[in-house]
């Protein structure tokens, strides 16, 4: 089995969010990058099927030479051989088109990509890749079993799960329950060395256009200071909840 | 030239709280077009409920095949409407499935696809809106460049406004073919008779101050009491006192509601980052250093063990005295 895990370059979730260029460009200044952290539930996951089930398991990124070290570092969790599509990142459907190249050329059987990205949150690749390519899809995946080209999988939905089977080839869109939190790999020595050796294969992106372009951020207006009650005045809680925020 | 929601049920047949905020975003949305609101339903019965919030047509969909929710199968749908009423501009909500299928419907469409979309579009021509990014740390002004457009409006972003509108039914019969049912539901497991997160205008979240999953009756009685939804933190639910399903933040729900009472949640970032969209946020917390106080609207610095069984009595008594 040919496994792709489509990895995003997104910033550490502690990170502070600044932007630069009148407001117009994300401030990357001091920001460290990480693994999409939905992805690296799908790569752990992945690495499972690879040491299990005797699959391969390439990784992918459509971004510039910056976001090699987030390839790096799923090199050495285990993945087998990187690819970096240099393009930058333009919109969802953008680099859908770029991944779906990818899946074509290399004939993957199961692609897996967090269902979202911690960065621009759109939540739209693994729905436009199988949408683009006609394979199965299952988002929301919180486990998944492949026998041949069977596959098996529980899909989170509103107020509990679904059990819900298909066939290869399959994009999944990944989060956590693919694996535990507690599974998540750290790179160790050795992973980091071998990782150097492996190949990571820059391609040359495709003609494609992006059909969406954020054309300005904003932060949140400052909030005002929280309201501290007394603990022995609860009715308090319950007025300020009824009259002023009219919410009970 | 109507705009297309896709107005969602629950699996009892029933329109969604969400239907009918997207339908009010609609019509507003729809007003300033000059245009009119055309809603897709599923194996609905009756739809004379949008009426109430200014749909002027809906397209009933009626097939056994689509009695469990299929992403490819009702994107078809949604594909074949929209092409019907030769639509520019297709509305869904943030549920699990209509996020599921929402990039689907873009790509039959050749469309632009906008998830996480708060409050009304910034600018008609060119067509910028709103919408939430890193994870709620920001929101940014999004352009979509094609002439077809889907939007997933972020819930409790708009809320409901009632507009009286003369509703046209129509029976609609799209063509669906074994391609559509690739992906087979095998059983579902759902909690009956319990206010999902999805679902829930108030929320009670515990985290790890609780002590342990022995005390979480404390959380679920002050959430009867208050018709919500039980939640949990990250390391709750990765200690495995409470399901995944109940884990918000920014690795697991998302919680856009009215009330967010935190218990024992101290507040990293990555949780507040999953229910700042809420509206009201309360936080009880015996240590007044807390980060969730820096974004709570209301504080109660103190034991929980002591303050939620007084604060549980004392809402009950006020619900049987104010409704």
């Amino acid at each position: 089995m040919k496994i792709l895990v489509c990895i995003s370059h997104v910033p550490d979730t502690t990170s502070k969010i600044n932007f630069t260029s009148g407001d117009a460009e994300f401030d990357t200044n001091g920001v460290q990058f990480v693994i999409n952290p939905n992805d690296e539930f799908g790569l752990t996951r992945a690495i499972w099927f690879q040491e299990q089930q005797g699959a391969t398991v390439t990784v992918v990124n459509v971004g510039g030479p910056d976001t090699e070290p987030t390839l790096r570092k799923a090199l050495a969790i285990g993945a087998n051989e990187a690819i970096r599509v240099n393009a930058a990142p333009k919109d969802g459907f953008f680099v859908a088109t770029q991944l779906a190249e990818v899946i074509k050329a290399g004939n993957y059987d199961l692609v897996i990509a967090g269902k979202e990205s911690l960065d621009y949150n759109g939540g739209m690749v693994p729905g436009m890749l199988a949408g683009i390519l006609g394979y199965n899809f299952v988002n929301s995946c919180t486990d998944l079993k492949i026998d041949g080209t069977s596959a098996m999988a529980s899909r989170e939905i509103d107020g509990g799960k679904e059990i819900v089977s298909t066939s290869l080839p399959l994009i999944i869109g990944g989060q956590k329950g693919l694996v535990e939190e507690k599974d998540l790999k750290i790179p160790n020595m050795r992973g980091i060395m071998t990782a150097r050796t492996k190949a990571l294969n820059v391609l040359e992106p495709v003609s494609s256009e992006a059909t969406t372009k954020a054309v300005k951020f904003e932060k949140p207006a400052p909030k005002s200071a929280v309201k501290l009650i007394n603990a022995d005045n609860l009715d308090e809680l319950i007025s300020l909840l009824h009259n002023e925020a009219k919410v009970i | 030239m109507s705009i297309l929601i896709y107005a969602e049920s629950s699996s009892e047949g029933k329109f969604k709280k969400v239907a009918f905020e997207l339908a009010s975003y609609a019509k507003k949305v729809a007003e300033s077009m000059n245009t009119t609101v055309t809603a897709v339903t599923v194996n609905n019965a009756d739809a004379s409920e949008l009426s109430k919030y200014g749909v002027d047509k809906v397209l009933k969909v009626s097939n056994d095949k689509l009695k469990n929710f299929t992403a490819k199968a009702y994107a078809d749908v949604i594909k074949q409407a929209a092409e019907k009423e030769n639509v520019k501009l297709v509305l869904l909500s943030s549920t699990t499935d209509s996020l599921y299928m929402a990039p689907l419907v873009a790509v039959a469409l050749n469309a632009s696809f906008a998830s996480n979309v708060v409050g009304l579009p910034v600018s008609m021509s060119p067509f910028q809106v709103k919408r939430t990014a890193f994870s709620n740390k920001a929101f940014a002004i999004t352009e979509l460049e094609t002439e077809v457009k889907v939007l997933s409006l972020a819930k409790n972003s708009y809320g409901l406004v009632e507009n009286a509108s003369t509703l046209a039914q129509e029976d609609f019969a799209a063509a669906l073919n074994d391609g559509d049912f690739s992906v087979k539901v095998e059983s579902v497991e759902k909690a009956s008779g319990k206010v999902t997160i999805a679902d829930a205008d108030v929320v009670v979240s515990g985290g790890r101050g609780l002590k342990g999953p022995e005390n979480w009756g404390l959380v679920e009685d002050l959430a009867a009491v208050l018709g919500a939804a039980t939640a949990c933190s990250k390391p709750v639910s990765d200690l495995g006192w409470r399901p995944h399903s109940e884990h918000v933040g920014q690795t697991g729900k998302p919680v856009a509601t009215n009330l967010y009472i935190a218990i024992g949640i101290s507040g990293a970032i990555q949780h507040i980052a999953g229910i700042n969209s809420s509206k009201v946020k309360v936080v009880i917390n015996s240590d007044p250093e807390a980060p969730f106080f820096k974004v709570a609207d209301y504080g109660i610095v103190g034991d929980a063990f002591d303050i939620v069984p007084r604060l549980t009595a004392k809402l009950k008594e006020f619900k049987a005295n104010n409704s």
